[in-house]
């Protein structure tokens, strides 16, 4: 019995089993501690996000202020838990939104006739050829910043890449003959979309719409830090970080701090996603 | 003699589901060959055969594990050779060809750089001597211009020359072993035969050791002087290839042949005919610009005029690429017709589906032949046989319930399967369900699109038996759609044979398929294999290869 076990077998599937259980752990532990921060962060600010508490600025981590103090002197760390929730609601409605709107009309576009079809690519293929930021720049130059704005700018950027994602994943299932079957029985575009294609690529669309959500908090916070974004007194990780960017030269934790705060959220968001599509891949098998 | 002696003794398999437990698909399958001996593998899918014969090249299947036994090849035991002798094995001494000639192949790369690809690897002999092995070897299997064939790349060559390519590529080095994992399963048979016939001679020529795999008996008894039936992974029956013909001992082998023979007719012939359902009149379909005449670029279909009476079944057959296919998505709405009228029940039906009542709809339903993409992997069972019974018909809620489970019924299916999605369910189901959605309509007129091609052939012998009960207790019509002449025999009353895309001989079932007038009709019926040894050399050469 033992001879076979020699051979030069590929069992692979176990080993990675357990690398991708534990990105996913991390990316969980992560990606879920900051939607609790962002929920019920405000509540666990141990000082009011605008109060002036301490008189040294750019301090230290201590025992009453444990991620020390801004360049006014305010707790880091109550702002810090604040702050999240702007960054973290804006990202998931943003990304919401245009996952919304692109798989949307990608499932559409391919029970459209062939001309409208080929003006909704047109029309999107025209939205992705714009740099997200220059679009983001424009708009709030135009029309002033506020949050429902950046929101907007947000999607504009975003939902082409997710329209291009669903599009041509339904053109392949459009093919598929259960797809023909429901044309045959005379069922309307809607239904074809919403019930035979919809559910075979969920999946896909869900990993595509944590990745636009990580793109997102990025064009936030790089918002934010050029001053467009979220407005004072109210503050997003990414204007934290501009804030206190003349601490930079001494090190101090108030830079460094909300920095790290939108690089664990980005990748654990990441890691969460990454396992997430893996484990489906090894299922499919 | 280059074949050496093949013993396998107590191979056992195991596989590992994913989060599933281990448990065994192979279960100690004993055999051996002499040099020169060919043996069949042969059962449905699922049985265990394309995992024992990859075993032999020391492979195991991801998730699978060869749990123990031997694999003796001359003086080699396979099974205990480490990876790197393993790899020096392979494509060397024991060489495989698998069914799809056409997934084998890289596309961006010449059919000799392909071919002689192994030899190369393995440093048998050098690049000049590979090419001329490779040229002879085009030659022995009938290839067209065999020293210029290699130049092309594997889209310029048919699938039967594909496939003969491949066998090139494989016995390069002259391997002790072949491995055919039902070479010729995706051919049409006219090409089949020139296949089997070209594997046949090389072989022999040869002396190579092989194991052939297949679900089909009659290509078996061609092919091979030994016979291992298997049913879950176990042997049910070992002999002499004649011997399981003629005088086989064990229930499943006979009830294997019997699925193999040619289907009785299962349906009656109306005597007279019923009033006629659907017409067709000079139909032309294609696809590209169109030129100036109205005439596609290509045309897929030409000159097409049909009858068909309410209760009748007409079968179409033609090869793959006739347009056979194309004519059932014509009546059914998905392809728009360039010429031609399609009626139905004496009222002209709308060429595009958007010109369609919901009736006509109803009456016309079309099962496809591949029940895997047809049946939504989302949905269950229950859902997709509920759906047309929402669309069509004004029931409540128990109503429908009480509907679907009559349906469930009337195909033979258990009711406990209702809340299943189709991926639960084996191929015999899935098809079996795809008929029961098209039922729940209660249509006129069904068009069956190659619905027991996919299936093993003990599954398929019984979904046609189901349909020819339809047929008789509910009176639909069929246009029945296949390459397989036994089938349309076994359901058919008129039959139209199809080549290049027009109609080259019509008539009733029993005058066309015994005293066929045409041509290419004729050789379409001589290609189908026989259930007996011999038959192969009893064909008469065709035209291509008795001028090659």
């Amino acid at each position: 019995m033992v001879r076979g076990t020699r051979l030069p077998i590929s069992v692979p599937a176990k080993r990675n089993k357990q690398a991708l259980k534990l990105t996913r752990w991390i990316g969980l532990g992560l990606f879920g501690s900051w939607v609790l921060i962002a929920l019920f962060g405000p509540l666990l600010a141990p000082y009011p996000m605008g109060a002036f508490v301490s008189d040294t600025i750019y301090g230290g981590a201590s025992a009453a202020h444990w991620l020390g103090t801004d360049y006014m002197g305010r707790d880091m760390l109550s702002r810090i838990l604040t702050g999240a929730r702007y960054t973290v609601g804006l990202a998931v409605a943003a990304a919401l939104l245009s996952s919304l709107v692109g798989a949307g009309f990608g499932m559409l576009a391919v029970l459209l006739p062939r001309w409208l079809e080929e003006c909704v690519r047109r029309v999107f293929d025209t939205l992705i050829s714009i740099p997200s930021k220059m679009m983001a720049l424009v708009m709030v130059s135009a029309f002033g910043t506020s949050i429902p704005l950046l929101i907007v700018a947000a999607v504009l950027s975003y939902a082409p890449g997710a329209f291009r994602i669903a599009h041509s994943l339904a053109t392949n299932l459009a093919t598929l003959e259960y797809v023909q079957v429901a044309k045959t029985r005379g069922e309307g575009r809607f239904y074809i979309a919403a019930f035979e294609i919809m559910p075979n690529m969920i999946q896909s669309i869900l990993t595509d719409m944590g990745m636009r959500f990580v793109f997102i908090v990025l064009l936030l916070s790089g918002m934010s830090f050029l001053g467009l974004g979220v407005q004072p007194p109210a503050a997003d990780l990414g204007s934290l970080v501009r804030e206190n960017i003349g601490g930079l030269s001494q090190g101090a934790l108030a830079v460094i701090a909300p920095a790290l705060a939108i690089g664990t959220l980005t990748i654990g968001a990441n890691l969460l996603i990454d396992s997430l599509s893996k484990s489906r891949d090894t299922q499919k098998e | 003699m280059l074949g050496e002696s093949l013993t396998v003794r107590d191979l056992t398999i195991c596989a590992t589901p994913p989060g599933g437990e281990e448990r065994t698909i192979v279960d100690s399958i004993d055999f051996s060959l002499t040099p020169g001996e060919v043996l069949a593998l042969i059962g449905e899918s699922g049985s265990g055969k394309t995992t024992i014969a990859l075993a032999m090249l020391g492979y195991a299947r991801s998730g699978c594990r060869i749990a123990g036994g031997s694999v003796q090849l001359g003086e080699t035991d396979i099974l205990s050779l480490n990876a790197t002798q393993t790899r020096a094995l392979r494509g060397h001494r024991v060489a495989y060809i698998a069914q799809s000639a056409a997934a084998a192949f890289n596309p961006s790369r010449t059919l000799m750089e392909q071919v002689t690809e192994g030899a190369l690897i393995h440093g048998v002999m050098s690049r000049q001597a590979a090419r001329e092995k490779a040229v002879s070897l085009f030659h022995d299997l009938a290839l067209p211009e065999p020293d210029r064939i290699g130049d092309r790349y594997p889209h310029q060559v048919s699938g039967g020359q594909l496939q003969r390519v491949m066998a090139a590529m494989a016995l390069i080095t002259d391997p002790a072993l072949v491995i055919l994992d039902e070479p010729t399963t995706a051919l049409d048979v006219t090409t089949q035969i020139d296949v089997l016939r070209a594997f046949k001679q090389v072989m022999r020529e040869r002396g190579t050791t092989a194991i052939y795999v297949s679900h089909d008996l009659a290509v078996v008894a061609q092919m091979a002087d030994q016979v291992l039936v298997l049913q879950n992974g176990e042997t049910q029956e070992q002999n002499a290839t004649a011997r399981i013909l003629e005088q086989p001992s064990h229930d499943y082998t006979r009830s294997l042949l019997a699925a193999a023979r040619p289907h009785a007719q299962l349906s009656p012939s109306a005597g007279e005919r019923g009033e006629e359902l659907l017409r067709i009149d000079d139909l032309q379909v294609g696809y590209g610009s169109r030129h100036r005449d109205g005439r596609p670029e290509n045309v897929v279909l030409e000159h097409i005029n049909l009858q068909l009476a309410k209760g009748q079944a007409m079968g179409i057959i033609g090869e793959s690429g006739s347009g056979k296919s194309t004519l059932a998505r014509a009546v059914a709405g998905l392809v728009a017709p360039s010429q031609g009228a399609i009626q139905f029940d004496r009222r002209e039906l709308s060429t595009t589906l958007r010109g369609r009542t919901r009736e006509q709809f109803r009456r016309v339903q079309m099962v496809f032949q591949s029940a895997d993409n047809a049946l939504n992997p989302a949905h269950t069972v229950r859902r997709l046989l509920d759906r047309p019974l929402q669309t069509y018909f004004d029931l409540d809620r128990s109503a429908r319930k009480a509907r679907v489970e009559e349906l469930m019924d009337r195909v033979r299916l258990p009711r406990t399967l209702l809340d299943r999605k189709p991926g639960e369910l084996s191929g015999g189901q899935k098809q079996r369900v795809n008929l029961a959605r098209a039922l729940a309509a209660e249509p006129d007129l069904i068009l069956c699109d190659e619905v027991t091609s996919a299936l093993d052939t003990v599954v398929g012998a019984a979904i046609l038996e189901l349909l020819a009960e339809l047929r008789r207790e509910l009176g639909v019509t069929y246009l029945f759609i296949s390459h397989d002449i036994s089938t349309v025999r076994a359901l058919c009353d008129d039959v139209m044979v199809l080549y290049h895309g027009e109609c080259v001989e019509a008539g009733r079932c029993d005058a066309v398929l015994t005293a066929p007038k045409h041509d290419y009709t004729r050789k379409l019926i001589g290609s189908v294999p026989e259930l007996r040894q011999g038959w192969l050399e009893s064909r008469p050469l065709s035209r291509a290869e008795a001028t090659a």
